[in-house]
């Protein structure tokens, strides 16, 4: 009975998000006050509904009601309960369900934090976030019910794929989530922006924070996926440019570009209707990125065909959606004028630049992602693209960005002297560019010009950025909160590049067949391996492999890594083991038993790779610290209400 | 140069950054595509021999053979059409199982032999790569056997045994 409780519940919640994307609309066309104020309690209650249905299926998971099919498909009795609450978005039909409760929430969020809105804008933006939640309902409703029932009961479940039951994982897709539907506010803005035929600076000024803080969680949530890939896979990767992964990171390059392009809306209000296009592209991009994950597409084009249904409706909204305000773009942006003049060496031409380097970086990985999925569906073959096309693209794009991401921030909005910054530019270029070559050659003793350039352009925006924030203190400037903000991103940036680099040069990978009481050199390090030994988890029996790492005659550690088998499933599973620090990683992974106590094991070294995760956290704070800047609570209402009272009576 | 030429410099500047970029990028791409070839293709002489390129079938039952005191493995992938073998050095995947469908992504040696760079089987035991699916489907449909069909590609991921 509870579970027909959430069904329920989702169908209240879509009958209230109908209401909650036409109301408003009309009375923002007509000035009604009443349909109005429609919104914020429709909003209020769609989010109720929609919770109470995400607790119902949560409440089933926890119970074990296996009479539920979603729930007997994705967890068992011996499941812990940490997964089995983490079990409600291990697939299709929960994850859409998570998509909705995190769209409701900060449809609140926008309702509660932005009563210094105009009434009429803010019915239309919470009009199209519903807008956006009628079709997430009805595609749950109409073809994905997380509710449905199986008959007869069975007795147990089928167990969560043991490679999600991962802390790391089970927190991956909300974040990504939070991400990818935070950016439904920038579109949302954006889309109340145009029907509204106002577009000013103030308007950025509003979805700025809101399209920060998106980023932010989307940053922390392609992190925390690399991460996990890292642990768990067993292949001592931390991206491996699979679609899955493309996916989340083509919104994130977008997103990226529309932050920048925000930020030269927002001061000078120059590039709105670029700015409108891109935040219509990156949401875009999110909503392709939920369907390709989850809908089946990425293991076959043809499971469309054989559930026509869902592949219909997934194509339909994302028409309707991405068609639908790319047409009210095209109708209305020739009204959108931007007034902000600016010379060709600029604030703004920086940040202009940087978008088109973004979007080719996008454009890069929309290829190489989308391609083989076109060509499987045109029947004309199956293709897939090397992992060498990701990574020459991306080599090419870094070297412009890491220039401009130096010199960018130096120079002043509207107009610049290159002759002002010049010397600065020069010596710190000078000076990275020596020191990037230089070290490479000290560590092996020979030149690496790759190697020494990635260096040497993580020295360069990393000196680039301590220098303008030097100045600025010794100038006795008052240092914002979205300016430190920036600074750290930009330090992230740095720290990510220089992790990249050193591991992928000096990662040292070997495959050994193991035997018990022989030690293997790696690195400078000797893994001593002793044998292996049963042990027995909550719910996998595995076999345990002993090996001390030695380094200069002293013991630095043990690993322990694991070959393990989840009752229930016949397929050993690989527990990678590893010693974690700050400069390197040793990691250690059994392969499988040979002949006479012997084991393959795969070992790496992998120097600095925890900077790549260091450095995207110091983006994710750069963002939440960009965010806290306290222009965003205060100017917003004087300014705001003055310029917006005056555009509706004028309308 | 006065503001004007100096705004034309920056877009063409930009223009033909960007054009240097797609020029590179759809080499790069050209360079990296890997097209799918089944073992009855590749019999067939249809594989490339100087292009990396990816092969995908069952893992034959009793054809893992291992070498002493290496890595180095072989076995067969057959479409149940043609059969043909592959060599690989180094760690299978967990789900590297006979009876098991795979991908391997490799090159043909000047012998005709098939050494793989990478197996790959997906974390998921009732899961069929779409590649063999299609490839053993393919076969099938060519060898006109009456019987019991595959099936479509859904159905052959979802139900064990598909995985004939």
């Amino acid at each position: 009975m509870i579970p027909e409780l959430g069904h329920f519940a989702l169908i209240i919640a879509f009958a209230v998000s109908l209401v909650q994307s036409v109301v408003p609309l009309i009375g923002a066309a007509r000035n009604d006050a009443a349909l109005i104020a429609i919104a914020r309690p429709a909003a209020l209650t769609q989010f109720l509904f929609i919770g109470l249905a995400y607790a119902i299926l949560t409440h089933a998971f926890i119970v074990h009601d296996f009479s539920v099919l979603y729930v007997s498909q994705h967890s068992n009795l011996v499941q812990p309960l940490m997964y089995r609450i983490s079990g409600v978005w291990g697939s299709h039909e929960g994850s859409l369900l998570l998509w909705t409760l995190i769209l409701s929430l900060w449809t609140i969020a926008v309702a509660v934090y932005s009563r210094n809105l105009p009434e009429i804008l803010m019915a239309r933006v919470l009009a199209v976030m519903a807008m956006i939640s009628t079709g997430f309902l009805a595609f749950m409703l109409f073809t994905s019910n997380p509710f449905e029932r199986i008959f007869p009961t069975p007795l147990d479940g089928t167990e969560l794929n043991p490679l999600l039951q991962d802390p790391g994982l089970a927190i991956h897709p909300p974040m990504l989530y939070m991400g990818y539907v935070g950016f439904s506010v920038a579109f949302a803005f954006a889309v109340a922006a145009l029907l509204g035929g106002k577009l000013d600076a103030t308007w950025a000024r509003w979805s700025r924070p809101w399209t920060t803080i998106a980023w932010s969680f989307l940053t922390l949530g392609i992190a925390l996926g690399s991460w996990w890939a890292y642990n768990e896979l067993g292949w001592g990767g931390w991206w491996f440019w699979d679609p899955v992964e493309n996916a989340s990171f083509m919104p994130w390059l977008v997103g990226t570009a529309l932050i920048h392009s925000l930020a030269s809306t927002e001061k000078r209000g120059v590039f709105k209707s670029w700015t409108v296009l891109l935040a219509i592209l990156a949401f875009s991009l999110s909503l392709l990125g939920t369907f390709i994950v989850r809908s089946g597409v990425l293991v076959s084009v043809h499971a469309f065909a054989t559930d026509p249904a869902r592949g219909v409706f997934i194509l339909a909204f994302l028409v309707v959606v991405i068609g639908g305000s790319l047409g009210l773009y095209a109708w209305r942006s020739a009204t959108v004028v931007s007034h902000g003049r600016f010379r060709a060496f600029s604030r703004e031409t920086a940040l202009l630049l940087n978008n088109i380097i973004f979007l080719t970086a996008a454009a890069a990985v929309f290829v190489g992602t989308m391609y083989p999925l076109v060509v499987d569906a045109f029947g004309v073959g199956k293709i897939s693209v090397g992992r060498p096309y990701f990574d020459a693209m991306f080599s090419l794009v870094a070297i412009p960005l890491l220039l401009l991401l130096g010199i960018g921030p130096a120079i002043r909005w509207k107009g610049d002297n290159w002759a002002r910054i010049a010397k600065v530019m020069t010596v710190i270029f000078i000076i990275s560019l020596v020191l990037g070559l230089l070290l490479p050659f000290l560590i092996e003793e020979k030149l690496n010009l790759s190697t020494g350039l990635g260096l040497a352009g993580a020295l360069w925006v990393a000196l680039t950025t301590l220098k303008d924030l030097s100045s600025r203190l010794s100038k006795k400037l008052k240092l914002s909160l979205s300016y430190l903000g920036m600074v750290l991103a930009h330090l992230g940036v740095a720290v990510f590049v220089a992790g990249i680099t050193i591991t992928m040069t000096y990662s040292e990978e070997k495959d050994l067949r193991v035997e018990p009481g022989s030690s293997y050199d790696i690195s400078g390090y000797e893994f001593r391996f002793s044998g292996t030994r049963k042990v027995e988890g909550p719910n996998y029996i595995a076999d345990e492999a002993v090996i001390e790492v030695w380094s200069d005659g002293k013991k630095s550690g043990e690993l322990f890594p694991q070959k393990r088998v989840y009752s229930g499933k016949s397929n050993p599973m690989t527990d990678a083991s590893i010693d974690k620090s700050f400069t390197r990683d040793l990691y250690a992974a059994l392969g499988e038993e040979l002949e006479g106590g012997a084991w393959s094991m795969r070992v790496y070294y992998k120097p600095l790779i925890r900077w790549i995760w260091l450095g995207c956290l110091m983006m994710t704070l750069g963002g939440v610290l960009a965010v806290s800047d306290r222009r965003y609570r205060q100017t917003v209402k004087a300014k705001v209400k003055k310029s917006f009272t005056v555009a509706d009576s004028a309308a | 140069m006065n503001k004007r030429s100096r705004r034309k410099v920056l877009v063409i500047a930009i223009v033909f950054g960007v054009a240097i970029a797609a020029v590179l990028g759809l080499t790069a791409f050209e360079e990296n595509l890997l097209y799918f070839y089944s073992p009855t293709q590749v019999k067939a002489g249809e594989a490339p021999e100087s292009h990396s390129f990816r092969v995908g079938g069952l893992v034959v039952d009793g054809s893992v053979q291992r070498e002493k005191d290496s890595l180095k493995i072989q076995f067969d992938v057959t479409d149940n059409t043609e059969t043909m073998t592959v060599e690989y050095t180094g760690i299978l995947p967990d789900l590297f199982r006979e009876g098991q469908g795979i991908v391997a992504m490799g090159n043909l040696q000047p012998d005709g032999q098939f050494v793989a760079q990478e197996v790959l089987a997906k974390h998921d035991e009732n899961y069929m790569p779409p590649e063999v699916a299609d490839a053993l489907k393919k076969a099938e449909k060519a060898a006109k056997e009456k019987g019991p069909q595959l099936g479509d590609n859904q159905s052959a991921e979802q139900n064990p045994t598909g995985n004939i």
